[in-house]
């Protein structure tokens, strides 16, 4: 049974419709990916997918539950974490700090017991900054633990991200380009990094440019176009479609490609 | 820099010791008042840090809740027999009620917005100070009864000055643990990203109000201290300029640093009695001294120290 | 029916002084996203430059003419020596640096004047006009017209000359102002002078009614604020509508708890006494508490 599965989600901004009758879903342990050009609606549909906007049309269901327009952070207590395309980290504290506030949910979280800081706090407290710890070692950050995070490179905060978001121990994990403005030696960790967490039985779904990426490590893919789905299937199926060279490269930049 | 500096608890030791040294250097009682001054404005001003320098949410009326404590002793022994010290758990308490019914919905704003909705509060809580005669003396304020523990009546300022100073004492420590548990870093979180932080799963709204509810109880017990201390209360202390000079303690000394908050403080109450010299040049001197200090210590006087040993590196 | 149209007339007046205050918040805040505390100072500065330069002989227009230079000429030294160089801090920090300034020209006001309560002589006497059956002060005309004048004046400034474009170009963006060829910085601190002299002409208008001192621009300020917010911040029309509609609740609200339900509705009762700086009525209150 699929851990994610989203059905005829629509939504439109101001009457434009940015996001018309998409769906998929996703088996634990599986890596899918949603490419499309600028502007298909990739992103739009992960703030569908994560409660920061709310559909207008579809449905979403995690592990089996209805949980369209459901808050953010009831989606994350349910197993949804992700990553944002632009930044989204908390500046001002450590990498490690940032990671921490990942594992919030599975935190015991009192407001005297901390006001006080009782010793089930500090112990708790150890333990959750081992397990981030671990994390930052995973994404490659361990030497960053106790860097402030608003001085850490783009691939960094990137790699930071994830490690945040892995955090939660989801179930679901939505990842908005995380290769993007990395170079070639990070990308080919953020590559063992994704294959890995999916090894692990999480679902991952990419969005990504990073053509290469995406077919090395994808088991299916989505095809997006102005909003609407051009194309599901494996990496070879999505690259033998003539559509999907039309989407990226117009009529005549396919025709060219064909006779190249 | 040495290890112990960094240690949580660092800036409590100085703080102790600074309190336990200062009454050596007092030549007379009138120090002790001003010390006592400072303590109970830092405790408001470590309480409002909170909300503003952890949660990063703004509020341009927290006098209000310094009125609802100071008032609270005035009110509660006068015309209901309570006694002083209950008067001021009650205060301690009502502000938190008002703060958490209040902040609810105001909290949701952002910027501007809240400035504004936390502003229209404090005036209103100073209105109803003003207008309510009956109870509060009006704008000329009230009288306060004295505070009395089991027969021992706390007068002088020597004995403000210690019960001042300990109470500083207790919310330093209180800010000072919050900062490394779950519920700070939810604070420090959405304050960077409100987004990320949901996504983590932060009840976002949650944690604000908690802020909010926070800071207010901090401002209520220092306005209980501050009137059973003068043993008078006037408006003025539920007003917005007070309000404001919250808020000014807080960012000079520097957002987000408890310490900050204390100097902050510091600075603000003894600047006018250093500037009374000056007699009829005192605002012009305040007001040029605030905006000179914000230009040139943007992030405050505390985070700005800090930062020196790392720049000659 | 006389009733209503006393407290409209009253409302209308204190309305057009707050909304002249929420549009120079507006101004300022469109061009440099700055909140300016010190928007009640301006109007402050009109009225006892205004009244001192009266007082020394100068005849009253050229007196008020030269209240509004001396409200311009500060407004334009707050942006370059206080605003300009902090520019990067924190809306807070620039907040509170606002308020500094407020408090600053507060205490040269009281150094280079006097703390006393100062009174202008109306510009067409005192000679009350009966209209629906309501009294109305001859000021209260040169107020209202004179609100309505500057909003007038600066619509046809932003809408029709080169730096009213290039102002309103640079508070939708600052940074593509900046790309085509706009001194945003001039920008910035034209806004500051020209919120300086809006909020002079509020403070010569009104003097005559509200009377002024040293410290009459925290409460216009803070009415001023409020306005501007309740008109949704940064929009003009917002901030006229915000004065005018604070202005109307304050006078029917003073007046009909004072009227009808004296005792009953309290919380009606308090803006009025809150307000110094507010019409007719409330003047013998100000007199009260110097």
């Amino acid at each position: 049974m699929s851990v994610l599965s989203v059905s005829d989600i629509g939504i439109s901004f101001g009457g434009l419709k940015a996001i018309d009758g998409v769906g998929f879903s996703v088996e634990a342990g599986e890596i899918f990916s949603i490419i499309g050009p600028n502007g298909a609606g990739k992103t739009t549909l992960f703030n569908v997918i994560s409660g920061l906007y709310t559909a207008g049309q579809g449905r979403i269901e995690l592990g089996g539950q209805d949980v369209t327009g459901l808050a953010p952070d009831e989606l994350a207590a349910r197993g949804l974490s992700r990553t944002f395309q632009n930044l989204q980290i908390f500046q001002r504290m450590t990498a490690v700090e940032n990671v921490m506030v990942g594992r919030h949910l599975r935190e015991k979280c009192n407001l005297f017991a901390d006001l006080f800081r009782l010793p089930s706090v500090s112990r708790q407290n150890a333990t959750t900054r081992d397990a981030a710890l671990a994390l930052l070692d995973e994404v490659g950050l361990r030497a960053d633990a106790d860097k402030l995070a608003g001085s850490l490179s783009y691939g960094a905060c990137k790699r930071l991200e994830i490690a945040r978001a892995l955090a939660a121990e989801p179930r679901v994990l939505l990842l908005d380009e995380p290769a993007a403005g990395c170079n070639a030696v990070e990308t080919e960790e953020i590559d063992a990094l994704i294959s890995r967490v999916a090894k692990k039985g999480v679902a991952v779904v990419l969005v990504e440019h990073d053509m290469k990426l995406v077919m090395k490590i994808s088991d299916r893919i989505l095809v997006l176009e102005r909003g609407c789905p051009l194309i599901e299937g494996t990496p070879q199926q999505v690259l033998a479609d003539p559509a999907v060279l039309e989407a990226y490269l117009g009529k005549h930049g396919a025709r060219e490609a064909a006779r190249a | 820099m040495p290890r112990w500096v960094r240690h949580r608890y660092a800036s409590l030791v100085v703080l102790a010791v600074v309190i336990a040294l200062l009454p050596l250097l007092f030549p007379s009682s009138y120090y002790y008042r001003v010390a006592a001054l400072v303590w109970v404005s830092a405790l408001a001003a470590i309480g409002l840090n909170i909300l503003m320098g952890k949660a990063g949410q703004v509020s341009l009326g927290h006098a209000g809740f310094f009125g609802i404590g100071a008032y609270a002793v005035a009110i509660g022994p006068t015309h209901l027999g309570v006694p002083p010290l209950a008067s001021l758990l009650i205060g301690a308490v009502l502000s938190a009620a008002l703060a958490y019914l209040v902040g609810r919905p105001i909290l949701r704003l952002k910027g501007h917005y809240l400035a504004i909705a936390t502003l229209g509060l404090g005036v209103l809580v100073a209105l109803v100070i003003t207008t309510e005669i009956r109870w509060t003396g009006g704008p000329d304020g009230m009288p306060v009864k004295k505070l009395v523990v089991f027969g021992w009546r706390a007068s002088g300022a020597d004995t403000w000055y210690w019960i001042t100073a300990g109470m500083l004492l207790i919310g330093t420590w209180l800010a000072l643990n919050l900062d490394d548990t779950p519920t700070g870093r939810a604070f420090r979180a959405l304050h960077d990203s409100e987004i990320a932080a949901r996504v983590a799963g932060v009840h976002v709204d949650r944690f604000k109000l908690q802020a909010f509810v926070i800071a207010a109880v901090y401002a209520s017990l220092a306005g209980s201290a501050l009137a059973l201390m003068n043993g008078f209360v006037n408006p003025d202390q539920a007003g917005f300029l007070h309000s404001v000079e919250m808020v000014t303690m807080v960012v000079l000394g520097g957002l987000g640093s408890v310490i900050g908050s204390i100097v902050g403080a510091a600075v603000l109450i003894m600047l006018p009695q250093a500037l009374t010299v000056f007699q009829e040049y005192e605002h012009l001197l305040l007001g040029f001294l605030i905006i000179v200090s914000m230009i040139f210590m943007r992030d405050g006087i505390v985070p700005m120290l800090a930062k020196l040993p790392g720049r000659r590196a | 029916m006389a009733e209503f149209f006393q407290f409209l007339v009253s409302g209308l007046t204190v309305g057009a002084v707050y909304a002249l205050v929420a549009l120079g918040f507006t101004l300022i805040y469109n061009a440099s996203d700055v909140v300016n505390f010190a928007q009640g100072e301006f109007v402050m500065l009109g009225g006892m430059v205004t009244v001192f330069a009266h007082a020394a002989g100068v005849p009253l227009p050229l007196a008020a003419i030269l209240a509004i230079v001396v409200a311009v000429i500060v407004g334009i030294s707050l942006y370059w020596l206080a605003i300009a160089p902090a520019r990067g801090a924190s809306a807070v920090s620039l907040i509170i640096i606002t308020i500094g300034a407020s408090i600053f020209l507060r205490g040269v006001a009281q150094v280079v004047f006097d703390k006393q309560f100062h009174k202008l002589p109306s510009f067409s006497g005192d000679t009350p006009v009966q209209m629906m059956g309501a009294a109305v002060q001859p000021q209260s005309f040169w107020v209202i017209g004179g609100a309505a004048t500057v909003v007038l004046l600066l619509y046809l400034f932003l809408e029709r000359t080169l730096v009213g474009k290039a102002v309103l170009a640079t508070s939708a963006n600052r940074l593509a102002a900046k790309l085509v060829g706009i001194n945003t910085a001039t920008i910035m601190a034209l806004s500051f002078g020209g919120s300086a002299a809006i909020g002079g002409i509020a403070g010569v208008l009104v003097t005559p009614i509200t009377l002024t001192s040293y410290d009459v621009g925290t409460l216009l300020a803070l009415k001023g604020f409020a306005a501007a917010m309740l008109g949704g911040m940064g929009n003009p029309f917002g901030a006229l509508a915000g004065g005018l509609l604070l202005g109307l609740l304050e006078a029917f609200g003073a007046g009909l708890s004072q009227l009808h339900l004296q005792g009953r509705v309290r919380l009606h009762r308090h803006p009025r006494r809150a307000v110094r700086g507010a019409a007719g009525p409330v003047r013998r209150r100000a007199v009260e508490r110097v």
